[in-house]
C-alpha cells in the first residue's frame, strides 16, 4: 500500500483550515460574551447538560487514546481492548461519589470545595500545587504527542507543530475563555465520534457487516492468540493499581472537575455525566473494531514501519478505506482533538494559578472582578507559553508515562482530599495539606523508582519499586495520612460548618 | 438554637435523605468495582476462560470486554433514574420546608 502520510495533501490542509476557521469564528463570538470571571471560568453556567456531556467527552477523548488504542489493538490484539475498558470505568465513580456535591459546593475550581470550611491559605496552596502538577504532566504528554503526531501526519517540523498548537489554543482560551473552550470541545467530540464511526462502518463493510469474519481474518493472519489475553496483565496487583489510577484519577483531574461549574445546577451536572459516559463508552466500544480492522486490512508490518508505537494505524486505515480525503479528515480531526484537550488543560492550570493562588492566597479573596479577569488571562498566557516551552524541551523523550503519572497524582493527591472534605466532619486543614503533599510526592517518587522510569528511561537493571503504577500504595498512604493528621488536630469551626454545609451539599441551597 | 435550618438538618427526613444517598452511591460503586476488577482479575488468573472460542475465531473475551463498558454505562443510568425519580422529589420537598 502506498501512503501519502507525512506529506501535507490538499484535502488535509482544507479540512484543517476549515476546523481552525470555524473554531476561531466561535472564539470571536464567545469573546464578546466573556467579561466576568463567571463567564471566563464557567461559561456563565449557561451550558446545557447535553452540551456539557459532549464537552466532557471532548476533554477526555484525547488523540493519544484514539490513535494509541487503535494502534495497541492493531499490534497487540485483545490486550489493547483490555486497556480500553479501563478508560471508561472512572465515569460512573465520578457520578456516584463526586459530581453533585462538587457542583453544589464549588465555584470555579475543585479547591473551592476542599477549602470550603478549612483554612483558606494553606489548603488553597496545597490544592493548587496538586492541581497544577496533574495538569502540567498531562499537558507535557499532550504537547510532545502533538508535536510527534503532527510531524507524522503533515510533515511539518516538531517545533513548528508545538508552537502552532500553542498559538491556536491560546487564542481560544485567552479571548473566549470557557465559552469558546466548551464549544471547541463540542465540535471536536462530534467530529471525532463521526470519524471513528465512519471508520468502523467502512471496516465492517469489508466483512459484510459480520464481526465474526473480521475476527476470523485477524486470527488467520496473526494466529488465534491475537484474540486472547496476552502479556499486558501478568501481575494482578499491578493491573489493579493501574485500574485504581484510571478509575479514581478521573475524580481528581482539574480540567474535568472544572466542567461541572459550567452547568446551571446539580441535576444538569448529573445528566451531563450520563451523556458523557454514553459518548465515551461508545467511543471505547468501537475504537477496538477499527484497531482489529487495521490489523486485518493494513497489516502490522506496515503500521510498525511508519511508527513503531502503532500510532498511525487509524490514519493508515482511513487512507486504505476512504482514500486521501478521508486520511485528510482523520488527520485534521486528530489535530482538532489535540487543540481542544490542551485548551481545556490550560484553562484548568490558569484557574489554579489565578483563582486559587492570586485571588485567595495573595489577595485573601478581596479582588475586583476586573482585576480577576485580567489576572486569569495573564495566568492563561503564562501557562500556555510554559506548555509550548515544555513541549520543546521534552522533544524526543519518552513521555508516555506522564499520563499515568498525571492520573497517579490526581488519584493520590487531589481525590482523597476532595472526597474527605465532602464526607468527613472531622477532616482538618492539617489533614488536607499533609494528604495532598504526601500523595503528590509519593506518586512522583514511586514512579521515578518504578520499572516505568528507573528501568525503561534510566536503563537501570532492576527497579527499586516493583509496580509500574503506584496508585495502590500512594493513594492508600494519602488517605491514611489524611485521617491520622485530621485526628491529631481539631478545628471546631470546620466541624460546625460541616453541618451548615450539608444544606448546600445535599439540597443545593446557596449553591453558585 | 432552634432555627428552621437546624430543625431541618436534625430532622429524620433529612438524615434519611443523606444516608440513603450515600447508601445508593456505595452499592453502585461496589457493583462497578466487582464488574471491572472482576474482569481484570479474570484476565490475570483465568486467561483460558477468556480464550474460549464462541465463533469461528471470536473469543469469549471480546463480548466480555464490551460487557464491562456497557455495564458501567448501565450503572450510571440506574443512578440517574433513581436520582431523578426518587431523590430529587425528596430534595424538592425538604427545600420547600425551609421556606415555610
Amino acid at each position: 500500500m502506498q501512503t501519502t502520510l507525512g506529506t501535507p495533501t490538499l484535502s488535509a490542509i482544507l479540512f484543517f483550515l476549515a476546523i481552525v476557521l470555524l473554531t476561531l469564528v466561535i472564539t470571536w463570538w464567545a469573546a464578546k460574551r466573556t467579561r466576568s470571571t463567571k463567564e471566563f471560568y464557567a461559561a456563565g453556567r449557561s451550558i446545557t447538560a447535553f452540551q456539557n456531556g459532549l464537552a466532557l467527552a471532548g476533554d477526555y477523548m484525547s488523540a493519544a487514546s484514539f490513535l494509541g488504542i487503535t494502534g495497541l489493538v492493531a499490534l497487540r490484539g485483545y490486550d489493547g481492548m483490555i486497556y480500553a475498558t479501563g478508560w471508561l470505568v472512572g465515569w460512573p465513580a465520578l457520578m456516584f461519589l463526586i459530581a453533585e456535591p462538587l457542583r453544589n459546593l464549588g465555584k470555579f475550581t475543585f479547591a473551592d470545595v476542599v477549602a470550603f470550611r478549612l483554612r483558606q491559605t494553606p489548603v488553597r496552596i496545597a490544592s493548587a500545587v496538586g492541581g497544577v502538577l496533574t495538569v502540567l504532566f498531562y499537558t507535557i504528554a499532550q504537547m510532545v504527542g502533538a508535536g510527534n503526531l503532527i510531524t507524522l501526519l503533515f510533515g511539518i517540523r516538531y517545533e513548528w507543530a508545538v508552537v502552532c498548537v500553542g498559538a491556536v489554543m491560546l487564542a481560544y482560551v485567552l479571548f473566549g475563555g470557557m465559552i469558546a473552550t466548551t464549544w471547541v470541545q463540542i465540535i471536536k467530540a462530534i467530529l471525532l465520534l463521526f470519524g471513528v464511526t465512519l471508520l468502523t462502518i467502512l471496516v465492517l463493510s469489508r466483512f459484510s457487516f459480520d464481526f465474526g469474519s473480521l475476527y476470523s481474518a485477524v486470527a488467520e493472519r496473526y494466529g488465534q492468540s491475537a484474540l486472547e489475553p496476552g502479556g499486558l496483565i501478568s501481575d494482578p496487583i499491578d493491573a489493579i493499581s493501574l485500574g485504581l489510577a484510571l478509575m479514581l484519577g478521573l475524580l481528581g483531574l482539574p480540567h474535568i472537575l472544572m466542567r461541572f461549574y459550567t452547568v446551571p445546577d446539580a441535576k444538569a451536572a448529573r445528566t451531563s455525566v450520563l451523556y458523557a459516559t454514553g459518548f465515551i463508552g461508545y467511543f471505547y466500544l468501537i475504537v477496538p473494531i477499527a484497531g482489529f480492522g487495521a490489523a486485518a486490512l493494513v497489516g502490522r508490518d506496515l503500521i510498525r514501519q511508519i511508527d513503531a508505537g502503532g500510532n498511525m494505524a487509524a490514519p493508515l486505515l482511513a487512507e486504505l478505506l476512504g482514500g486521501t480525503p478521508f486520511l485528510g479528515f482523520i488527520a485534521a480531526v486528530a489535530f482538532a482533538t489535540i487543540l481542544a484537550v490542551v485548551a481545556g488543560l490550560t484553562l484548568a492550570g490558569a484557574s489554579a494559578l489565578s483563582h486559587d493562588i492570586f485571588v485567595h492566597v495573595i489577595r485573601h479573596g478581596r479582588s475586583t472582578e476586573q482585576e480577576q479577569v485580567r489576572v486569569a488571562r495573564l495566568a492563561t498566557l503564562i501557562f500556555g507559553v510554559l506548555a509550548v516551552l515544555l513541549g520543546i524541551v521534552f522533544k524526543g523523550q519518552n513521555v508516555a508515562f506522564m499520563v499515568g503519572l498525571a492520573f497517579a497524582i490526581a488519584c493520590s493527591a487531589n481525590f482523597p482530599a476532595l472526597l474527605l472534605s465532602i464526607v468527613w466532619r472531622r477532616f482538618t486543614t492539617a489533614g488536607a495539606v499533609w494528604s495532598i503533599a504526601t500523595g503528590a510526592f509519593l506518586s512522583v517518587f514511586l514512579i521515578v523508582i518504578s520499572p516505568t522510569v528507573w528501568v525503561d528511561i534510566f536503563h537501570n537493571p532492576v527497579a527499586l519499586f516493583p509496580l509500574r503504577n503506584p496508585a495502590i500504595v500512594s493513594m492508600t498512604v494519602a488517605f491514611a495520612v489524611a485521617i491520622v493528621a485530621s485526628l491529631l488536630t481539631r478545628e471546631p469551626q470546620a466541624e460546625a460548618m460541616f453541618e451548615d454545609e450539608k444544606l448546600r451539599t445535599y439540597l443545593g441551597v446557596g449553591a453558585e | 438554637m432552634d432555627t428552621p435550618t437546624t430543625r431541618l438538618l436534625t430532622s429524620p427526613d433529612f438524615v434519611r435523605l443523606v444516608s440513603r444517598r450515600w447508601r445508593v452511591s456505595l452499592v453502585l460503586t461496589v457493583c462497578l468495582c466487582v464488574v471491572y476488577y472482576g474482569y481484570i482479575l479474570l484476565v490475570a488468573a483465568k486467561k483460558d476462560l477468556l480464550a474460549i472460542r464462541i465463533g469461528d475465531a471470536t473469543t469469549l473475551g471480546i463480548p466480555l470486554g464490551a460487557a464491562v463498558i456497557i455495564a458501567a454505562w448501565l450503572l450510571t443510568a440506574i443512578y440517574v433514574i433513581w436520582a431523578n425519580r426518587v431523590h430529587d422529589v425528596e430534595v424538592a420537598r425538604l427545600r420547600q420546608r425551609l421556606h415555610e
